[in-house]
């Protein structure tokens, strides 16, 4: 185990770009933090942390510099492997005919910062989705295999958190090319690092860093343990696969449609949800189309749209289907639960309904 | 190669089938490349900025130098389609998706039913079984439609019925002058059916409603659920199991399907808004 110092961050930041990077990461932005371009340390949300709740999300100052103090905001680093809008091809006419040009794939390398443990198994999940099948998704893999890594552990737990009952954190185990453990205590402000691959180690050798010493070993264990002990929600996962499609007549699934607006918000902020619809449009010769693929969300009408009607009408089918794809459909379909934990779907829900709560509410009135 | 690409393909000839239902035969723009796949797949087609939709593939799995797609006239990209000519282009993604149990049902008596456009997917099981007519026992095929005048591939029909080697049945829901067949939806003729229960394959496609009572009428009459395999819509973006669209419950339609067996989605069929 290594040890970064506070005031060398931007080495690393450098290191990167000298690599060809794009360096992309947390920075505020209208109250939020989010994920962009950043271009040195003082982009990061330097002393900032977030408070979170169902429906509820707001910033606020920390009493110390901390870079990474907050937990997670609306956005996940889906936004950069699978955009939320993206040109697939261009077809232009030839007389009767038309030719298809597929868009060039961008080839930017990104180096992403601060990826929370719970992120980076929603990345290993969107792996799964996009290049473990017959079929790739060649613009996911271009730039998954491009990306750089760089894994935030977390030493404070959100209030909406639950990484701990889905075995997804506070600590990054894999999968990472650097990890980092902020420490800011007794007036030191240090990074323990680790690498997790061979281009991490080249990174990490040309960043000044030196050994860690056992009490700062300790220290970072101690503030991922303090996390883990301290998450903000629980989910009890035990034969919650079962549970649920045992019960889909339940009648929680109405009372919770009562509730839903149906907004789609919770797709949209969660990292793992990787649906997506295409537009085809052409301009006003005819003569040039195009196609277009956009995030979609189970919670709209179309999205189940046959000739003749939608097969999820009712709201209640579609959190049904939303919440039984999260937790238990996904085990057949990739192995592994669809939820991360990282606490998005209840903090930005606008009426604040919460997944932990709708298992429990289900599980105990199947008892 | 990318799965988001189409491919472009010449319509070599359009046959106008019922007021409603047309066949397109495709061949590859370039090259000479052949396209195999198997009984029960279907395509991403793509017409020229309108959009694109999956249609099952209905010509004869054994001839791969021309694609046949038979399509019913029912919404904007379907309409789009029906107006294509001779020589125009067509961007076709596929095959994709599971096929029909050809292989398995050797040895078995086989029960084909179909609804509406419904025979179109299952039109590729008939080239096949056809080919090897001494592989299987008796071999029904019962097909309803609304009125006379929407009985598909009604030619090669005539031709099949006129077989003594298959059991024919062709109903319709509404009768009009001069039809003297059957009357009625397509699951009163499977009572009539002759085929021995225990050893039966029996493959449905048709309106889920249709398919529902179809699959009662046959475990009434003793087939067991895994011998029973029907083909499922939903909507599809991809046809790859990237956009989503299409689960049901664990399913992928668009790569776990559409061919089923009964067994496999028991659990799911019939349930509402699934
Ligand atoms: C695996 C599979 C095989 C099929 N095979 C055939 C076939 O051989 N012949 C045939 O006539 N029809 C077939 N269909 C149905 C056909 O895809 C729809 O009729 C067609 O998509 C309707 O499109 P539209 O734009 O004309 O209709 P609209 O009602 O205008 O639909 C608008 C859009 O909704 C989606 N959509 C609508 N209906 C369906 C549907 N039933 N399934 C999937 N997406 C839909 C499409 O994206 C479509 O562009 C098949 C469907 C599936 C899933
Ligand atoms: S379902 Fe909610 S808690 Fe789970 S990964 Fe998605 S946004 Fe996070
Ligand atoms: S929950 Fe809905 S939007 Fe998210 S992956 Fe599942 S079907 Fe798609
Ligand atoms: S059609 Fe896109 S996942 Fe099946």
């Amino acid at each position: 185990m290594k040890i970064l110092i506070r005031s060398n961050f931007d080495l690393l930041l450098e290191a990167l770009r000298k690599n060809n990077y794009k360096t992309i990461g947390p920075t505020v932005r209208d109250g939020a933090i989010v994920y962009d371009e950043i271009n040195s340390t003082s982009d990061l949300p330097i002393g900032w942390t977030d408070k979170q709740d169902a429906g509820n999300y707001r910033l606020e100052k920390r009493n110390d510099d901390a870079l990474f103090g907050y937990v997670v905001g609306p956005q996940s680093w889906k936004k950069f492997l699978n955009p939320p809008v993206y040109k697939l091809w261009q077809a232009d006419k030839r007389g009767h005919n038309f030719e298809i040009i597929p868009e060039k794939i961008e080839e930017t390398k990104y180096a992403f910062i601060g990826v929370r443990p719970c992120e980076l198994n929603a990345i290993f999940i969107q792996d799964k989705v996009f290049t473990s099948g017959e079929y790739v998704n060649k613009n996911y893999k271009l730039r998954r295999d491009n990306a750089f890594i760089v894994a935030v552990n977390c030493v404070e737990s959100g209030g909406t958190c639950f990484c701990v009952s889905m075995n997804t954190g506070p600590k990054a185990e894999k999968g990472f090319d650097i990890s980092l453990t902020e420490i800011v205590k007794d007036g030191h402000h240090n990074f323990l690092i680790e690498t997790g691959s061979e281009k991490g180690e080249k990174i990490l050798s040309e960043i000044p860093h030196r050994t860690a010493v056992q009490n700062e070993i300790d220290s970072g264990n101690e503030l991922i343990n303090n996390a883990a002990a301290t998450m903000g929600r629980v989910l009890d996962t035990s034969n919650i696969k079962n549970l649920l499609l045992n019960n889909l007549d339940h009648p929680q699934w109405d009372k919770v449609a009562e509730r839903c607006l149906s907004c789609a918000n919770c797709t949209m902020v969660c990292p793992t949800c990787f649906c997506t619809t295409i537009e085809d449009t052409t301009d006003l010769t005819g003569e040039h189309a195009e196609r277009w693929q956009k995030w979609d969300s189970c919670f709209t009408i179309d999205f189940s749209y046959i000739h003749g009607g939608s097969i999820r009408n009712s709201v209640k089918s579609r959190y049904r289907q939303w919440m039984t794809h999260k937790l238990a459909t996904w085990h057949d379909q990739f192995g592994s639960s669809g939820c991360v934990g990282c606490g998005r779907c209840i903090t930005w829900c606008p009426v604040g309904i919460d997944i932990t709560e709708e298992v429990r509410a289900i599980k105990e009135s199947s008892k | 190669m990318n799965p988001m690409i189409p491919n472009p393909y010449i319509i070599q000839k359009v046959k106008k089938e019922t007021q409603d239902v047309f066949t397109v035969e495709l061949i590859p723009a370039e090259g000479e490349q052949k396209f195999s796949f198997g009984a029960g797949q279907f395509n991403m087609l793509y017409i020229f900025g309108t959009g694109e939709v999956p249609i099952s593939i209905s010509g004869d799995p054994n001839k791969s130098d021309v694609l046949i797609h038979t399509t019913r006239t029912v919404g904007t990209v379907t309409k789009a389609m029906s107006k294509l000519k001779t020589g125009d282009t067509i961007g076709v993604r596929g095959p994709y998706g599971s096929t029909w149990p050809v292989k398995e049902a050797i040895g078995n008596d086989v029960v084909i039913i179909a609804g509406g456009i419904g025979l179109a997917p299952l039109r590729t099981v008939i080239y096949e079984i056809l080919r090897e007519r001494e592989s299987y026992g008796r071999i029904a095929i019962l097909y309803g439609t609304r009125t006379p005048e929407d009985i598909l591939f009604k030619r090669e029909l005539e031709k099949l019925k006129s077989r003594l080697d298959l059991d024919v049945q062709v109903t319709v829901d509404r009768a009009a002058r001069g039809w003297n067949g059957n009357v009625g939806v397509v699951t009163t003729l499977i009572p009539r059916a002759r085929f021995d229960p225990k050893n039966t394959t029996a493959m449905i496609c048709g309106p889920e409603i249709m398919m529902k009572y179809s699959i009662s009428e046959l475990m009434k009459s003793g087939l067991s659920a895994e011998k029973i395999f029907l083909s499922m819509e939903r909507n599809m973006k991809c046809g790859v199991g990237f956009c989503g669209h299409c689960q049901y419950g664990p399913e992928f339609i668009c790569k776990d399907g559409p061919v089923f067996s009964y067994k496999k989605i028991k659990h799911l069929f019939g349930k509402r808004e699934i």
